[in-house]
């Protein structure tokens, strides 16, 4: 996707320093009202995926939906509205319109169909009581990109009232499962952060888990049991090619890309004991990082690839660990009550989620990297799995209820705003992509 | 814990290049809730047992068959504490057996499936299924059983044998299962 800067219309002087700005950091107390109003049709040619004007309902309503799960924004009900946006309100909008309904911020713009079959997407956001304009971007894409138009528009607001970049232009890789618990049938999926365009990547003969994406996002490392060999393999996202990494004398899983992507770590069982490998995808040299006795899995990189943190029972039961890249200086970091399980580095390098299990419960929780600051975020009969959005803001997990189903949840670093994610099926494993490029 | 697994640092076989051992093959998109077949998991289907021992064994299944197996084991299978994966006299006493029966067919392969229960997490289970498994098939082996008829799977908390979330159900969850495998 092509995205045109300061190329719409009249180019304007950069606003002052805005006001107006939502606090992440001190929780959501009140989400901010903003008014995002269908977005008038710059012309009326038709697309593969509809009109301007049909395309323009389409994505007001993706991008109010967007802010509204981030649950800093409560985009307000169109029915209040006492304006109707034409084209030139969106470089000139009507405030005194927008202030009459409260609205304290403004998305707006337009779609147009260019002649090569494609659309323009120019978003607009605006600071209704200062009477000011926040940001502007435009993104040309093909018609089927229009959802991803969308989302890079809400991330363009996001960005500006937070300061934070943005999440919504993502994806999520998970196992999608169905059928009794006792021969669940497995299958790797994709969907956008939102759910749509969901599409299934394996067909379920075999049993797959603990999806993960490549930086590039063009290639997923998993554990599949493809002819009753447990062991990690890489699926294409292009061309469907599905290859095991190597031979290996047990059982390898709970893989994980490097940051660079040029490395996986994983776990391998060799005669009922379990380290940390690193190989290295080029030259397919195989390193161990631990040797102790006992279980060591679920290593996740730093983002600057630097030092790799794991859960590790050599302790007495599970508790986490930070070591250096090379497996030097293992030092545990985590002390608390009961056990602590699965950890993930959150791409913005100052947190450690994780799973804690006491009590018959379990838990996702965070801390930094060095064990302080721990804190519980949820806690149910059995929550696990974490994987953080690409600005580090949000975590996703699965929520199994007692003898019931398994679902996705995403919750705020903060504690707060705990949503359900939807599936066609049960899931599990989420794994959330990087921003999309 | 007390409980630790003699340290075995194998050599590991790793492969010169993935192609070499890399399988292929297309994706193919499946439709939504389609029930397609499980995944497969080792037979538990009666094997012939190779014209070996024609000795009368006491019961009606076919000698060296996977009934007559668990017949003349006992059980196939052994079960354990929460997190633990160590074997008491009731899981010694049916692995004993099972290496009794498993020398009458010597030609006879097995695979000693782990499992365990749900409440942990997947890697963990996985690994932990890896200790029960490799318990077992450590204990078979010193009872005389050639290691290369031996070989482990662990499923983790992904099979168990038994839908439910009590303390009976999970604890028949956390498992090693013997299976006949074939013939060597």
């Amino acid at each position: 996707m092509r995205i045109l800067l300061a190329t719409l219309a009249v180019a304007l002087a950069a606003p002052a320093a805005a006001q107006l700005r939502v606090d992440i950091n001190s929780g959501i107390a009140q989400p901010l009202p903003i008014a995002v109003p269908v977005f008038p049709a710059a012309n009326d040619a038709a697309t593969d995926a509809g009109t301007p004007a049909e395309l323009g309902v389409r994505i007001a309503g993706i991008i109010a939906a967007d802010l509204r799960s981030s649950g800093l924004f409560r985009p307000l009900d169109p029915a209040a509205f006492t304006t109707v946006v034409g084209v030139a309100d969106t470089v000139r909008p009507q405030f005194d319109a927008w202030r009459t309904v409260a609205a304290q911020a403004l998305v707006t713009g337009t779609v147009s169909a260019n002649p090569d079959g494609g659309i323009t997407l120019a978003c607009y956001a605006y600071d209704v009581f200062a009477g000011q304009e926040l940001a502007r971007q435009g993104f040309v894409t093909t018609a089927a990109g229009w959802r991803r138009a969308a989302h890079k528009c809400a991330d363009l607001v996001y960005s500006r009232l937070t300061g934070e970049s943005g999440y919504f232009d993502s994806r999520i890789v998970y196992v999608s499962e169905t059928g009794a618990r006792t021969k669940r049938i497995k299958r790797l999926a994709v969907m956008d952060q939102d759910g749509a365009n969901h599409r299934f990547l394996t067909a379920g003969q075999a049993l797959v888990l603990t999806p993960r994406f490549a930086p590039n996002q063009q290639t997923i490392t998993y554990m599949s049991f493809e002819a009753n060999r447990p062991r990690v393999w890489l699926y294409t996202l292009g061309s469907g090619r599905q290859a095991a990494i190597g031979e290996f004398a047990g059982m390898s899983f709970a893989p994980r890309f490097s940051p660079d992507g040029t490395a996986l770590v994983f776990s391998m069982s060799v005669g009922g004991n379990t380290d940390v490998y690193r190989l290295n995808l080029a030259s397919r040299q195989l390193a161990r990082l631990t040797t102790q006795p006992g279980i060591d899995t679920s290593p996740s990189f730093s983002p600057d690839g630097s030092r790799i943190v794991f859960e590790s029972d050599r302790g007495g039961a599970q508790q986490l660990y930070v070591m250096a890249a090379d497996g030097s200086g293992q030092n545990r970091i985590s002390f608390g009550e009961g056990r602590s399980a699965s950890p993930v580095w959150s791409p913005r390098g100052d947190l450690i989620a994780f799973t804690r299990m006491g009590g018959g419960r379990f838990g996702i929780g965070v801390m930094r990297p060095d064990g302080s600051g721990e804190r519980l975020l949820t806690n149910g009969y059995q929550d696990e799995g974490a994987t953080w959005s690409p600005n580090g803001r949000v975590i996703l997990f699965q929520r199994t209820m007692r003898g019931a189903r398994t679902d996705l949840r995403s919750i705020d670093v903060s504690g707060q705003n705990e949503r359900q994610v939807p599936t066609p099926l049960d899931g599990s494993d989420p794994a959330w992509s990087p921003l999309l490029p | 814990m007390s409980k630790r697994s003699k340290r075995l640092i194998l050599p590991l076989l790793v492969a010169a290049t993935v192609s070499a051992c890399a399988t292929k093959k297309r994706d193919l998109p499946p439709a939504p809730v389609t029930e397609a077949a499980p995944p497969p998991v080792a037979t538990t289907a009666p094997v012939d047992g190779g014209g070996v021992s024609t000795e009368p064994v006491g019961s009606s299944n076919a000698p060296g068959s996977y009934a007559d197996f668990v017949a003349q084991s006992g059980s196939d299978k052994i079960l354990f504490e929460y997190d633990s994966y160590e074997l008491d006299d009731e899981d010694r006493a049916v692995l004993g057996k099972q290496a009794e029966w498993l020398a009458r067919y010597p030609s006879l392969r097995v695979t000693i499936e782990g499992h365990a229960d749900e409440r942990g997490t997947r890697e963990y289970n996985l690994a932990l299924g890896d200790r029960r498994a490799t318990a077992a098939k450590n204990f078979l082996a010193a009872q005389g059983v050639a290691t290369s008829r031996l070989s482990v799977i662990s499923y983790g908390k992904e099979r168990p044998s038994v839908e439910g979330t009590d303390e009976a159900a999970l604890a028949q969850n956390r498992r090693a299962v013997t299976v006949v495998a074939g013939t060597r």
